[in-house]
């Protein structure tokens, strides 16, 4: 037997799969707190009320400066072993549900900053005329800034997806199990002579994930540039 | 100095039809702006008469934008008191941008909503804040287009219409909203002079019909035509208030005959 064909004996006894689908899922949960937190987060940055530009300021300096291991080492031993905080009788979901807030805060700032350049991208004079025919600030941000500012921030919104869809390696620090770098550190401990075929196993199942997603925003950004 | 004016116009089928409406739309008390140490409002006082068209002219950097966009609050005062409708503009808030709504404005750049497209553009106001039903607000958002001569560009985008077709649209937007008094800020100085004609006789229509209007413009033709009063500004202080026939023929100050010297050159 060939090198190769060993290779997939032994590797067939890991869950792949399954675990790249952990990954997966992690970055659609993240993702959408990400998007949320970060809109809400941006939209505090441009409001009138001193305050809250604060709050907003604060938030995303914190979670930008802060490494994203330090975020998932507090999500589980500060929040999870200390603070007790729990959502389920299965810690494993615990686990679970406590990375996808973690990496979703984290990302958050990243979201809150693009759609913050996009705002830039948006003339004054828009939001004066949505304030002269009466509309409220949040009518305002709603239905005329962010519309246009989400399809003026579209590819560092992508960048960041991006680069959540391989940060959530970093939940086996918050002690998610069955994800790639956890499959992947295994595989390396019992297959040694197999390393390099291990690295490009999992490099090529990201590569997979990461390029439908970067065209997918060079398409939208394009697709929904708006006209000026 | 005519400062409250009723027109002679005819009546309107866009004046509001409040019951008891006081002959002052718009009327600013002392009205003092500063820009950090630069002194752009100096005491001005002012009555917008209904249905009085005031032109306001004057040279750049003078005051007038300004001027407008206190009017609706786009700009805080630092001192005085500024009433539309009776009422005491608010600081901020809800009730702000209830009272912002009655005062139509528009802008030299147009600035409709990219995103959204003309007929969009018209009937958000309405529909948002007057939380008027789509389908009635799009209605009427069509009768405004048809009026402005563009109901045929409705399902367009702004950047598909000339910058002439475009500023029809903006008229028609601030006109969805029924307000009291439209302010136009040069609204013709970003076209081309091929569409300039095409927006000041829709300018003109709606002073015809009765509309409050102050208008920031240096057409004299328009001013000649439409105009009850006109004022100039210079340094933030308001210098001369005429019909437009004495002041377009007998200016009082230097500062005002040197800028008509200047603007008839062109
Ligand atoms: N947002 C602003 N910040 C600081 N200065 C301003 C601002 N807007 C206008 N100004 C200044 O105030 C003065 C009056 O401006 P403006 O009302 O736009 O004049 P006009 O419309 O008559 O040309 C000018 O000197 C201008 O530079
Ligand atoms: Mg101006």
């Amino acid at each position: 037997m060939n090198l190769f064909s060993r290779y997939i004996e032994f590797i067939a006894d890991y869950n792949i799969f399954h675990a790249f689908w952990v990954n997966i899922t992690l970055t659609l949960f993240s993702g959408a707190l990400a998007l949320v937190l970060g809109t809400i987060a941006v939209v505090m940055r441009i409001s009138p009320i001193a305050s809250l530009r604060g709050a907003s300021t604060f938030y995303v300096n914190v979670f930008r400066d802060i490494p994203l291991t330090v975020v998932m080492v507090v999500m589980f031993s500060v929040v999870w072993v200390q603070l007790q905080v729990s959502f389920s009788s299965d810690m494993s979901r615990d686990f679970y549900i406590l990375a996808i807030i973690g990496l979703g805060m984290y990302h958050s700032s990243f979201i809150a900053e693009s759609l913050r350049s996009g705002i830039n991208t948006v003339p004054l004079g828009q939001a004066e005329a949505a304030r002269s025919i009466g509309l409220t600030f949040m009518q305002s941000a709603r239905i005329v800034i962010l519309p246009q500012a989400f399809r003026g921030s579209i590819a560092p919104i992508g960048n960041t997806i991006i680069a959540l869809i391989k940060n959530t390696t970093v939940a086996s620090v918050a002690a998610v199990a069955n994800e790639t770098s956890g499959v992947m550190a295994a595989a390396l401990e019992f297959g040694p002579q197999f390393n390099f075929l291990i690295f490009f196993t999992f490099a090529l199942g990201y590569v997979i994930i990461v390029i439908p997603v970067g065209l997918l925003t060079t398409w939208l950004s394009r697709t929904l540039a708006v006209m000026r | 100095m005519s400062g409250i004016e009723t027109s002679d116009k005819g009546a309107s089928d866009i004046e509001p039809s409040n019951e008891e409406l006081s002959d002052v739309v718009a009327e600013l008390r002392h009205v003092e702006k500063y820009f950090g140490s630069l002194h752009v409002l100096k005491d001005i006082n002012l009555t917008v008469g209904r249905g009085e068209v005031l032109v306001v002219i004057g040279p750049s950097g003078s005051g007038k934008s300004t001027l407008c966009r206190t009017i609706n609050r786009l700009e805080p005062i630092d001192s005085g008191e500024i009433l539309v409708e009776g009422k005491l503009l608010p600081q901020e808030g809800k009730e702000l941008a209830r009272l912002r709504a009655d005062v139509g404005m528009v802008f030299q750049s147009f600035n409709l909503f990219a995103h959204k497209t003309i007929l969009d553009n018209v009937a958000l106001g309405p529909r948002k804040a007057r939380k008027i039903p789509r389908a009635e607000a799009e209605a009427e958002a069509l009768e405004l287009l048809d009026r402005v001569g563009i109901k045929d560009q409705a399902n367009k985008l702004p950047a598909q219409l000339s910058g002439g077709q475009q500023q029809r649209a903006a008229i028609a937007r601030a006109l969805a909203m029924h307000p009291a008094l439209m302010l136009f800020d040069e609204p013709t100085s970003a076209l081309d002079p091929e569409m300039i004609t095409e927006v000041l006789d829709v300018m003109v229509s709606l002073a015809t019909q009765g509309m409050t209007m102050v208008v920031v413009t240096h057409e004299m033709g328009f001013a000649r035509k439409a105009a009850d009063r006109v004022i100039f500004m210079s340094d933030g202080e308001i210098l001369e208030e005429a019909t437009p026939e004495v002041f377009f023929t007998a200016p009082t100050t230097d500062r005002a005959k040197d800028f008509l010297a200047k603007i008839l050159q062109h």
